[in-house]
């Protein structure tokens, strides 16, 4: 079995990001970035899946060169190989725009199975892999926790809000995307990360992919959020705020 | 024609009706017509309670393999409806649905979905979340062909319906059952689902600032000393550090205590939307930036493992 998963590289969760001077973006200088969540899910699924029925597993990302260490991670944690599409534009480009940049580099490759995350840390529009299905004209599944292979094709299991889950089948080949929590992520060991140095990663240009780039949805500035309530800030010390904040939630707020 | 059309969702009511809201915004700035459609039955609550409301009509979407929900059928019900009625905006509400099949939609009209929108204003221009809410964005969309639209679970108030003149017109679309490839099973609930948090009074909740399993007694003493349930963000549930159950955000139990004591959540959207209608919100978090700020009540800048403990004796000093 074939199966490629589509990986994102994003700041890291915890980092603090500042909006650039352009106010278009954000400043990416002294940032640390890191495998989006999901997409890690997703390649434990798929590292999960080759190991109980046997094949290969393809990571595929787009971006600028700074991705190429996230793919190396993804083949430290024993991917067989990574496609690598170099392009410095992809925050101009839509959802649509990444999407045929990975159905593109994707096709060739005829995979049984394509899996991603559901959504990404920083953009989190979750729309990526469902437009990939579209144009690779394959049937779908979002936000799925389990994945058991059928002789007819696949039983997934797919969350829904509120508590409530439900199970779908579908043909192979078909695109996941993957809810986190599903499994436990592996981390890569020591002889993964000298084995990833070894194995092969192609690198694509958006150029050679012949995608068209032309965004029907433009971001046109990026601020900082308008706080809804006026937060008290209580300060001093640790004991200084615990005790302010006692204060408060007695005689203010009256919850105590 | 060209219009407004707000696609709703039947059993998300709420939010569907949120998303009408959002498309009355949307037709006052565009000056467009507003109309209103969903897939269903035409006696399901979602078009009577609608039926007070502007606009005037609804389209019934009808048809046997609409029954249970697939992509597959929504996809191409929707593709005819848009293609027949030719909006120029389409607005839905976002919901894990509207997640799954939309992005689909919207690229068989070269478009794409802006989702999970929060305001919408001249322009028309559209805010969104980015970076997990600590950033907001604004987007527009340029080109010809329908624009989408999906709006976040209250982020637009929607007005009570009153009586008024109503008139649904059916759209059966054409779809075969061999369109249909995904087959899906009836859902169903974890039955370990056994902790009501909904009328729990106070609430501490742990996110992912705890980094570790053996730091959860420190804010498991704090619940305790404030008589409080202790809950947890989704990536605390994931690592198996706390039980799903005790989960609170968007795929897990909706909250709305008396206090809802935050240590160490950044305030994702996803989490945001099962606590928000808390009475007061305390936020304990190192990141002055971080979303949970703009919703708390009370909020403490810094590190959790001094602030908790110093917390937990505070409480403890104050009930003697």
């Amino acid at each position: 079995m074939k199966i490629i998963v589509a990986i994102k590289q994003v700041p890291e969760s915890d980092a603090q990001v500042r909006i650039d001077a352009a106010g278009k973006w954000i400043e990416e200088a002294d940032l640390q970035f890191a495998l989006n969540e999901s997409d890690a899910y997703a390649l434990e699924e798929a590292l999960q899946l080759t190991e109980k029925h046997g094949g290969e597993v393809i990571v595929v990302s787009a971006g600028p060169e700074r991705v190429g260490t996230t793919i190396r991670e993804a083949l430290a944690k024993g991917a067989d190989r990574g496609l690598q599409i170099v392009c410095d534009d992809l925050g101009t480009r839509d959802a649509l725009g990444v999407a045929r940049l990975l159905a593109a580099a994707i096709k060739p490759e005829n995979p049984d199975l394509i899996l991603t995350g559901l959504q990404s840390e920083d953009l989190g529009l979750g729309q990526t892999g469902v437009i990939v299905a579209e144009l690779l004209g394959l049937p779908h599944a979002t936000l799925i926790l389990h994945v058991e292979m059928t002789e007819t094709g696949l039983t997934v299991k797919r969350e829904l809000e509120e508590g409530w889950f439900q199970t779908i089948d579908l043909p192979m080949p078909a695109v996941l995307t993957i809810q986190s929590g599903g499994n436990k992520l592996r981390y890569a060991t020591l002889m993964g990360i000298k084995r990833a140095k070894t194995k092969e990663v192609r690198i694509l240009t958006a150029e050679e992919l012949g995608v068209d780039s032309t965004p029907v949805i433009v971001l046109e500035r990026v601020e900082l959020p308008q706080k809804q309530k006026c937060t008290q800030i209580l300060g001093g010390t640790a004991k200084e705020a615990a005790a302010a904040l006692v204060e408060k939630l007695k005689f203010e707020a009256r919850v105590l | 024609m060209s219009g407004v059309l707000v696609v709703q969702e039947a059993g998300r009511n709420r939010i569907s009706f949120e998303a009408l809201a959002a498309g009355r915004v949307l037709a006052n700035l565009t000056g467009l017509s507003l109309e209103t459609a969903a897939a269903g039955d035409p006696n399901a609550d979602i078009f009577i309670e609608t039926s007070g409301l502007p606009p005037a009509t609804a389209y019934v979407v009808q048809h046997p393999l609409l029954q249970n929900y697939t992509s597959d059928g929504y996809v191409l019900a929707f593709e005819q409806l848009i293609r027949t009625l030719q909006p120029s905006y389409i607005v839905f509400p976002h919901t894990y649905r509207v997640r799954d099949f939309v992005p689909c939609l919207a690229a068989r009209f070269g478009q794409v979905l802006i989702g999970d929108v929060t305001a919408i204003k001249t322009g028309p221009s559209f805010s969104r979340h980015l970076f997990q809410g600590k950033m907001n964005a604004t987007y527009h969309h340029q080109g010809d062909g329908p624009c989408f639209v999906s709006v976040q679970a209250g982020a637009f108030r929607h007005d009570p319906p009153t009586a008024g003149k109503f008139t649904i017109y059916h759209f059966v679309p054409e779809i075969s059952a061999n369109e249909i490839r995904t087959r899906p099973g009836q859902p169903f609930r974890a039955s370990s689902q056994t902790v009501d948090l909904a009328s729990a009074p106070l609430i501490v909740s742990v996110g992912r600032g705890i980094k570790d399993a053996e730091n959860i007694p420190l804010v498991q003493e704090l619940a305790t000393a404030l008589g409080a349930e202790l809950t947890a963000s989704r990536p605390i549930c994931d690592n198996g550090w706390m039980p799903l159950e005790r989960q609170v955000g968007s795929s897990g139990q909706t909250v709305a205590p008396k206090l809802y004591l935050a240590v160490g959540i950044s305030g994702a959207i996803q989490h945001l939307v099962g606590m928000k209608g808390s009475q007061c919100v305390v936020a304990i978090n190192k990141d002055p930036n971080a979303p949970i700020f703009e919703i708390a009540d009370y909020g403490i800048v810094g590190d959790l493992f001094e602030v908790v403990p110093a917390l937990t004796e505070a409480v403890k000093a104050a009930k003697q």
